[in-house]
């Protein structure tokens, strides 16, 4: 790996007259940087969603972590009573850190994003919500909601562990999946490079015989083809990320209102990764047009 | 340098070569005659390293040809100048870099080759050619690019493949001239033809072996020439 790593770097430094010797144009030339602009634009997409979805998972990992809500549903006259109650019944349940009330003002803010600003939250019917932080060792759900039913009746407990699982597991699932998009879109781009590197070779099977009639090694004549299609592959990734990153930049944030799409943007030292884009898939362009070269001057023989 | 015992060579529709034994000592100049289609091109590309053969042993320059591999015969073809029929040019680059290819793949280009280069050209007479691409040239001047081409490693060997087959009378006198010279300077040179004029006109200036392949096997040619 050490030494592929090596002659990669090389590619930049060897002397560039030596590929002159491969006819300079061709419709591998715009299929190869197109496709490695795409390509890399893609890539800058699937890591933005990756990441965006790895943050979502935290987010929600950590904030619902350890939460639970207590909803009071009673008759008007008897919901303070009862929101009393449950809070004694709480303050007795082992695993309850701490039990409190949300007040009026907290509950009119919670509801506002769906019936916005000046809900007169007083005249209406609206239940008692309760916030409860667990221990680390949590509480035991089933024992509580029993209890509850017997001394509260109003009142249903709702675990946010529940339904936080499969949320944090889809979120984490997203982000595997834009992982899995990222290796997909290398290998695709790997086999497009391969595709026209083989027609290029194919299309200069006469330059190939006049090279080893001179006396040029597989090496030599593979490293000019393999030069070229590192050196596109490259320029078009950089076109590519620098779009996508671009596009990126230019997406709305995301706020306290914001959503999952508002929140592609990359964060502090994320925005960094984007630029390994282009020399990994000069990576995969050189070990795709090496792989391809060798096959191709072998069936010459 | 380059010997040939009990050579063959078939390919997949039968045998074209068979019991071909030689030795190319230093400094000799050989023809190569026969038909056309008697095995003259297969024959020299034995010689080069370009075909293996498949029966026989093949030594170049005291090498087993059996136990090299591509790379091993690709170095060793620099040490062998090839003149081919149809020169075989990267049409894409100008002529002085054409005749210089050998040095730029050998890793030998340096910022005073151009001395050299242009030395050579004018011995071809093509110092006013420098400048253009190959579909450019008339049949003598690709010759003579392909016969710089082939001599600007100094090779030890020149073989030629109907080296006169495409110009006039005038022109391979010119080229004859140009490979005895190279003979003279110690170059072993083997011309393959079917041009018998040629081989007279060069037999008169220069002590030649002429060979002829018959009948898929290789002779020497009797006192008729």
């Amino acid at each position: 790996m050490s030494a592929l790593l090596i002659r990669f770097g090389g590619l930049f430094t060897r002397d560039a007259a030596a590929d002159r010797v491969v006819p300079p144009e061709g419709f591998t030339v715009r299929l190869t940087v197109f496709t490695a602009a795409a390509m890399a634009f893609l890539t800058v997409f699937a890591l933005a969603l990756s990441l965006a979805a790895g943050r979502l998972a935290t987010t929600w990992g950590q904030e619902l972590a350890l939460a639970s809500t207590l909803r009071i549903s009673a008759p008007a006259g008897q919901q303070e009573a009862q929101t009393e109650a449950a809070l004694r019944v709480l303050s007795q349940t082992p695993g309850v850190a701490s039990a409190r009330a949300l007040t009026d003002e907290e509950q009119k803010a919670l509801l506002e994003p769906w019936f916005g600003p000046g809900l007169p939250i007083e005249s209406l019917p609206v239940p008692r919500l309760i916030e409860i932080v667990e221990t680390e060792d949590g509480f035991d759900g089933e024992g509580l909601r029993l209890r509850l039913q017997a001394e509260v009746p109003g009142a249903v407990l709702d675990e946010h562990t529940r339904w936080r699982r499969p949320l944090v597991a889809a979120a984490s699932r997203l982000r595997l999946l834009g992982w899995v998009s990222i290796a997909l879109i290398g290998a695709a781009t790997g086999a497009m490079v391969t595709l026209a590197a083989n027609a290029a070779l194919a299309a200069n099977r006469k330059v190939i015989e006049v090279l080893r009639l001179v006396g040029a090694t597989d090496g030599y004549i593979a490293g000019a083809f393999v030069r070229r299609f590192t050196l596109r592959t490259f320029t078009g990734a950089a076109a590519g990320m620098l779009a996508g990153m671009l596009a990126i930049l230019f997406m709305p944030g995301g706020g306290e209102a914001g959503g999952f799409l508002t929140g592609l943007r990359f964060q502090s030292w994320h925005w960094l990764l984007p630029l390994l884009v282009p020399p990994l898939a000069a990576l995969v362009a050189y070990a795709a047009t090496r792989i391809a070269a060798r096959r191709v001057l072998e069936s010459l023989t | 340098m380059i010997e040939l015992d009990n050579v063959a060579y078939s390919y997949s529709g039968g045998a074209l070569l068979a019991g071909m034994s030689l030795q190319l000592a230093p400094g000799s100049f050989h023809f190569l005659t026969g038909p056309s289609g008697a095995g003259k091109t297969t024959f020299l590309k034995l010689c080069y390293g370009a075909l293996r053969p498949t029966g026989g042993a093949l030594r170049l320059f005291g090498s087993d040809i059996a136990a090299m591999d591509r790379d091993a015969v690709a170095l060793m073809r620099r040490r062998v100048g090839v003149v081919h029929q149809d020169c075989q040019f990267l049409d894409h680059l100008p002529v002085a870099d054409n005749i210089a290819l050998p040095l730029t793949v050998s890793g030998q280009a340096s910022p005073d080759q151009g001395a050299n280069l242009r030395e050579l050209m004018t011995w071809v007479g093509l110092s006013d050619r420098a400048g253009a691409l190959p579909p450019e040239l008339s049949g003598g001047e690709r010759q003579r690019a392909a016969l710089a081409r082939a001599l600007i490693l100094s090779p030890e060997v020149i073989l030629a493949d109907e080296p006169t087959g495409n110009v006039d009378w005038e022109m391979s006198q010119r080229l004859l001239r140009l490979l005895i010279e190279l003979n003279r300077m110690g170059k072993t040179v083997l011309i393959a033809t079917h041009d018998m004029a040629l081989i007279r006109a060069a037999k008169a200036q220069v002590s030649a072996r002429v060979l002829r392949i018959a009948g898929g096997t290789l002779q020497t040619a009797g006192a008729e020439l």
